[in-house]
């Protein structure tokens, strides 16, 4: 047989070639960074709920430190960041209700309830929980 | 239109090279042509050393898959004026290495699809005088899990079949779906140690790409999160104080 | 993190995303948004703080601040993990957030419940 020219061939090893994956592999195609972001919206939960809890705090030590809790949200940069949060929290949402269907298959008798009506039940169930909650707000 | 068509292949020839590197073809471009028809140009014109595997040519063997402009497809169902314009890249299969030029080693999968037992489990002892029957309904449980052709797109589409190459993965996780909901399969039990151990449906972050490229619409990433559930109401259900397990 | 373990964490991951995602949206814009920038007037001090203060409100709080860390915990921790390739640190990455979330869980419990 002639000399292979890559000497860690041999005629019983012939040297599979395994590709690396990159790192930054989630940057390379847009539907992989969009499932990244979609992930870290994790994060954005994780803050939103830590800050309802500060609120309450606030409010729990009293008026002036509630007011002061309040200026602060209402300070432009915090503004901003948090119309970034909302943005966040918003994505995290609609992926999630989006993914319910193909998740929850239940069967009903003889019948499959259809991904539709799923759907359709998750947001729902978001405006309405939504619609309480301002509500709710609303009555102070 | 244009006479011809710039196909880049990434080559390896391990005998010769210690890495694969890309070689250009000038093929000409038919409007009713496959991929698949370029590539069989290549063999036959120009370099006929070019390795790759095909079958069927209609869609239904799952022999073609390949990475094209970046993509799993299927060569034999993707038509060559939509991929330009060129270079129209070609490389094989991601997530399983590579054997030479265009071919890759599936062995890992079918270890794989075999330890998820991909066949109807009866009890033993059973000496059945007819047939299983079935009810249209309980054949639509599993149907579309049936439609796997294994060729793997959904292994190359995932991101965790190459971070993590022990994962069972897209196909075979609905393959094992197929059965376990088949109303005559009674092997749902055995196939929940594979399903879910830590190999199993639990490396599973429902990327969704396995089903963005599934030519059949099996929907593999739709069966993970139903195990998902599956294996979750289990584990609750063994809590319980009168359970058998 | 045994196999055994698994459901019960990703119980907690689906139950914290479901609640996250219903009630996150509405919450973060009527008290981050709206409020702040003055589309909307909450209520004063004494109208708030004895919805805010109620023992179902913060037991609801509770809830939602522990379903909220467990899901954001699980997830991060598998991002960290596929994301930047991290394999050899699982087992300290699932200690920092899990025991991160059970630590401001434990915390935010305490709180809640010892603040008049």
């Amino acid at each position: 047989m002639v000399e292979p020219l890559n000497p860690a061939h041999t005629r019983h090893h012939p040297r599979w070639h395994r590709r690396r994956m990159p790192i930054f592999w989630w940057l390379r195609k847009w539907r992989y960074f969009r499932f990244i972001a979609r992930e870290l919206t994790s994060v954005l939960v994780a803050y939103a709920v830590l800050l309802l809890l500060a609120e309450v705090l606030a409010v729990a030590r009293g008026p002036d430190a509630h007011a002061a809790f309040r200026a602060w949200l209402a300070r432009p940069p915090v503004l901003v960041a948090h119309a970034v949060v909302l943005l966040g929290l918003l994505f995290h949402t609609v992926t999630w209700l989006n993914l319910a269907p193909r998740a929850l298959v239940v069967r009903l008798g003889r019948r499959r309830i259809p991904p539709r009506a799923v759907l359709v039940a998750h947001y729902a169930a978001w405006i309405v929980v939504s619609a309480l909650l301002v509500l709710l707000i609303g009555r102070t | 239109m244009p006479e011809l068509a710039t196909v880049e292949v990434l080559r390896y020839r391990p005998e010769r090279e210690a890495a694969p590197s890309w070689e250009t073809f000038e093929v000409p471009f038919e409007r009713n042509w496959m991929v698949l028809d370029a590539l069989n140009y290549i063999k036959d014109e120009l370099d006929g050393s070019l390795s790759y595997r095909w079958a069927c040519r209609m869609g239904v063997c799952g022999s073609c898959g390949m990475m094209i402009n970046g993509e799993p497809t299927l060569t034999c169902a993707t038509y060559l004026e939509s991929v330009l314009p060129g270079p129209v890249r070609v490389e094989p299969l991601r997530g399983f290495p590579v054997i030479r030029d265009l071919v890759g080693d599936l062995g890992q999968f079918l270890h794989k699809l075999r330890a998820v037992k991909p066949w109807l489990i009866r009890d033993q002892g059973e000496q059945p005088d007819r047939e299983h029957l079935q009810t249209p309904e309980q054949l639509a449980d599993y149907k579309q899990y049936s439609m796997c052709i294994n060729c793997l797109l959904c292994y190359a589409a995932c991101p965790i079949n190459e971070l993590e190459p022990g994962f069972v993965g897209p196909a075979a996780i609905a393959l094992a779906q197929r059965y376990n909901l088949d109303s005559r399969d009674q092997g749902a039990r055995e196939r929940l140690e594979v399903l879910a151990s830590q190999d199993g449906v639990w490396c599973c972050t429902f990327v969704g790409e396995c089903s963005e490229v599934c030519p059949k619409n099996v929907d593999p990433a739709g069966a993970i999160q139903r195990y998902k559930v599956t294996a979750t109401v289990d584990a609750f259900r063994r809590l319980l104080p009168w359970s058998s397990r | 993190m045994g196999r055994s373990r698994e459901p019960y964490l990703w119980a907690l991951f689906s139950a914290g995303g479901m609640v996250a995602a219903l009630v996150l949206p509405a919450l973060a814009f009527v008290l981050w948004i709206a409020a702040p920038a003055g589309w909307i007037q909450l209520g004063g001090y004494d109208r708030v703080a004895p919805l805010v203060l109620h023992p179902v409100t913060r037991a609801a709080l509770l809830a939602l601040v522990v379903l909220g860390l467990f899901h954001a915990a699980h997830r991060f921790r598998y991002t960290l993990y596929d994301g930047l390739q991290l394999y050899h640190l699982n087992a300290l990455i699932a200690g920092l957030t899990y025991g991160a979330a059970a630590v401001a869980s434990l915390a935010a419990a305490w709180t809640l419940a010892t603040v008049p």
